[in-house]
């Protein structure tokens, strides 16, 4: 039985379990029993026995599987291929489960005998699998039917569970969290077990591509992240030099000079520009942007290259500038009107009641916004990866062509991917550093807005 | 000019010049700013259209063609594998030569590289669809190469030659174009085919088909968990330290780069529970834990807009707190839940770096048929098509882009209408 059968059978349990349990309430009900909860509730009861434990056992299932197999698979592969190194070994599973998915290829293989196996190994498992649900379903309707009582407090059993799920539903986030942390640190520390963390973060050479075989001469590959941060401060910062004025200004003539009608336009048509999928800015900036800029630096004598940081770091900016301002735009309205009021009251004109007043009195707000911009600004990934370079320059020249860590991540991973070369595992060293500074970008800036926010409610 | 010889009256409107010329200054600058955003989302959008509206044509050559049955080795009456394998690429070249009489071998295949290598599979569809067309001559409308196309479709008229067509390739296109044999028609291909290397047989039905598997599986996800982890933290945490910490991980986890994500999916998906590479399941397993964030914070906000005083009734009346939630906060609350969701799935169609790190940069031609079968997205797909260097995968890339902007666009209608609709004051 495949999962999707399996998944649909549960569904068919939950169901009848359900009216199964309400049923059975009912009947007892009309015995002229007095119940404790309502006959919904000893359904829902039986319903969450019936499919909760066959549910978990089935998700750990879908996740053992695969390793369990493949455990008993290698103790089936030729002598020759299990006392090699660890990566033959997985090459000769991959191509064990090749064949055994096309039967024609069966006979043609020294592992045909071993994907016959595989085969049957599948099949037993299979049956087990729908067994064991099947069963524990059968057990789940059985037991709570016998539990339905007067006397069982069905409503308070099925409160809890839900609200066990409930608690579970919101532990995700905390769990994807430790996930990230976990899995970027794991593959890190391997990383920096083969690289030291000083040469890493302090390097100034970026070349990750690392010999194929012992002998080979040249690239040993060397992992200074320097140009990669450099390289993305570049970027961000120029994208902040855009986005930070043009939001800021816009937001404040939106909230204090513009009238409601032009506000509801101009206001929801600036938002689409935070809608817009980041390939699209992607390819704007390699197809369009960076030509034009090239066409303009050649016309006044410049070399610019045509994967320049400014072509990146300024379709970056206009994909930002929304974000600026409907950020600073919230923290502008929550200054209280009795404060313009008082400058008004003094003589100042608007712009002076802007400047002098109602900024300084959002500053940490809009200083929180920054940072939130220069987050995403750090951790955008396919403008630069579309019109960024890929060599690792370390320049502070906007017309010379950088990289950044996002970029690298994505070259990194994309292809072939070995977890025992140090060049797949830099990737996970930077997006550890990335995690980290964004991480603490994000934190203190929702600190210093909340802490703003409350200042004035 | 001292202070001595000017009045206070004066002074005070000497520094009112200067003071309402900085106010209109001011206010020029918040117009620009505004402006500025605008022209940036018109000229996107204009740059946009302007390359990728002659996507949606394509030109065709129609010719009359004899299905030689003798020649292709087939009647009417054989089997559906012989009348597959038959040899069309063959049959167009024979008639192609017979008909402009190119001389000699170079000559030839020069003539032949106009005509679109899917043209012998346009044949072999229209023989398999009603082979009683076996030994007759029909019309066909036959894809032209890329070369041709965009040049009928761009240069054509401009008396500006082409630089991928030689000479001798553009006198017989202008043959073709004197009898009317050459025209564009909608590019259907371009909705119906998967991905493909000719440029001219690249479709985003694959893509799409993908996005949309994808999609439902974070949809599937995502909205049960994000609706109950937002009732859990609203009305049933308690006020501590843990509850604090989960919030704070929550709106940081919002506002973490896609691209972490993508990396937690390589190393927990994949490499940990063995979810195979490069499919709509493990796609969606990543833009779940994506879009939860979204979804969480808008589902807390449309539960905290419930007023509490129908908490009360409820609770008054003598309902359990789950009963309360469930029967009257969730009902209330759920236009406010689906808006915010949508807004989730909308920030996952248009999602890409995560999905790159998850193997769904594959080329892949086969329309995916399930959640577990190999595919691609969208997104993916406009990146992919955006490196390649012909000109008329351009023009698809930027076609891609407003297909994948239109779907944006109805979600996003959809989130607006949604809440005018349903929102509701107390």
């Amino acid at each position: 039985m495949n999962y999707s059968t399996l998944l649909i059978a549960l569904l068919i349990a939950l169901g009848a379990a359900y009216f199964l349990g309400r049923n059975r309430a009912r009947s007892l009900a009309g015995q002229g029993e007095s119940m404790h909860s309502l006959p919904t509730h000893y359904g829902a009861l039986t319903a969450l026995w019936t499919t909760l434990p066959p549910l978990l056992i089935l998700i750990m299932w879908v996740m053992l599987e695969p390793r369990i197999v493949d455990a008993l698979l290698t103790m089936q592969l030729p002598e020759a291929i299990r006392t090699a190194s660890e990566a033959e070994v997985r090459l000769a599973l991959s191509k064990v489960h090749n064949i055994a998915s096309d039967p024609s290829m069966m006979g043609q293989s020294e592992l045909g005998s071993v994907a016959a196996h595989l085969v049957d190994l599948e099949q037993r498992a299979a049956i087990l699998k729908g067994g064991v649900i099947l069963s524990l379903i059968l057990l789940g309707v059985a037991v709570t039917w016998r539990r339905i009582q007067p006397d069982l407090r069905a409503r308070g059993e099925v409160e809890r569970i839900v609200r066990v799920m409930l608690f579970s539903s919101s532990a995700i986030a905390v769990l994807t969290t430790l996930g990230i942390l976990v899995s970027v640190l794991f593959e890190a520390v391997l990383f920096f077990q083969k690289v030291s963390p000083i040469e890493f973060l302090f390097g100034t050479t970026w070349s990750p591509q690392v010999a194929l075989r012992a002998d080979q001469s040249g690239s040993s590959g060397s992992f200074g992240a320097v140009p990669l941060f450099a390289g993305t401060l570049l970027i961000s910062a120029i994208a902040m030099f855009i986005a930070v004025p043009v939001g800021l200004m816009a937001a404040i003539y939106l909230s204090e000079y513009a009238t409601s009608r032009v506000r509801q336009l101009a206001k929801p048509a600036l938002e689409v520009l935070a809608g817009i999928p980041t390939v699209v800015y992607g390819f704007f900036a390699a197809l369009t942007v960076a030509p034009f800029i090239r066409g303009v630096g050649e016309s006044v004598g410049l070399d610019v290259s045509s994967e320049s940081a400014l072509a990146a770091g300024l379709v970056m900016g206009i994909m930002i500038i929304p974000f600026v301002s409907s950020l600073s735009d919230d923290v502008i309205n929550a200054v209280p009107q009795s404060l313009r009021d008082g400058s008004y009251g003094l003589g100042a004109t608007r712009s002076e009641t802007v400047r002098q007043v109602v900024i300084p009195a959002a500053l940490p707000g809009i200083v929180g916004a920054v940072m939130l911009a220069v987050s995403r600004a750090i951790g955008e990934t396919m403008i630069v990866a579309m019109a960024a370079g890929l060599a690792a320059n370390l320049t502070a020249n906007p017309l010379d062509s950088v990289t950044t860590v996002t970029v690298q991540i994505v070259t990194l991973l994309v292809g072939d991917q070995e977890f025992d070369s140090p060049k797949t595992l830099a990737a996970f060293a930077l997006g550890l550093v990335l995690f980290i500074v964004t991480l603490v970008l994000n934190f203190v800036a929702i600190k210093i807005v909340q802490k703003y926010r409350e200042q004035y409610d | 000019m001292t202070d001595s010889t000017m009045t206070t009256r004066q002074k005070v409107e000497a520094s009112m010049r200067r003071r309402r010329a900085a106010e209109t200054r001011f206010r020029l600058y918040g117009m620009a700013s505004v402006l500025f955003g605008l022209l940036c989302l018109v000229v996107l959008f204009g740059d946009i259209f302007s390359k990728g509206t002659s996507a949606f044509s394509q030109t065709v050559l129609t010719t009359t063609i004899e299905i030689d049955g003798d020649y292709l080795d087939i009647t009417p009456d054989s089997s559906e594998s012989d009348i597959m394998s038959a040899n069309y690429d063959g049959l167009i070249k024979r008639h192609f030569k017979n008909d402009v009489q190119p001389k000699g071998r170079s000559e030839a295949r020069s003539l032949f590289s106009l005509i679109s290598s899917g043209a012998g599979w346009q044949i072999q569809s229209q023989v398999l669809e009603d082979p009683s067309i076996i030994g007759k001559t029909v019309t066909v409308d036959l894809l032209v190469d890329d070369d041709v196309d965009q040049w009928f479709k761009h240069e054509y008229g401009n008396d500006s030659g082409s630089v991928r067509l030689s000479e001798k390739q553009l006198e017989w296109i202008t043959s073709w174009i004197d009898s009317d044999a050459l025209k564009t028609q909608f590019n259907t291909t371009f909705f119906v085919n998967g991905d493909s290397r000719e440029p001219e047989l690249a479709g985003i039905r694959g893509a799409i088909t993908g996005t949309l598997l994808t999609l439902l599986v974070t949809f599937l996800l995502s909205f049960p968990i994000g609706v109950a982890a937002a009732i859990y933290l609203e009305e049933f945490a308690p006020k501590n330290r843990l509850t604090e910490i989960v919030e704070i991980n929550i709106n940081n986890l919002a506002a973490v780069p896609s691209i972490t994500f993508g990396l937690l999916g390589l190393a927990i998906f994949i490499n940990i529970f063995g979810v195979s590479r490069s499919t709509p399941l493990v796609g969606g397993l990543v833009l779940t834990l994506m879009t939860l964030p979204t979804i969480i914070i808008s589902g807390r906000a449309a539960i905290k807009a419930v007023p509490p005083s129908i908490r009360e009734a409820a609770l008054g009346l003598g309902a359990s707190k789950m009963q309360t939630v469930f029967h009257h906060v969730l009902p209330l609350a759920m236009p406010g839940m689906l808006t915010g969701t949508i807004i989730g799935m909308a920030q996952a169609l248009g999602e890409t770096a995560p999905l790159l790190m998850i193997g769904m940069i594959a080329f892949v031609v086969d329309v995916p048929g399930f959640i577990n079968d190999p595919s691609t997205v969208l997104p993916v797909q406009i990146f992919l098509w955006s490196d390649s260097p012909e000109r008329a995968f351009t023009e698809r890339t930027s076609g891609a882009i407003m297909v994948l902007l239109g779907f944006l666009i109805i979600m996003n209608t959809a989130a607006v209408m949604l809440r005018r609709r349903l929102e509701r004051r107390w």
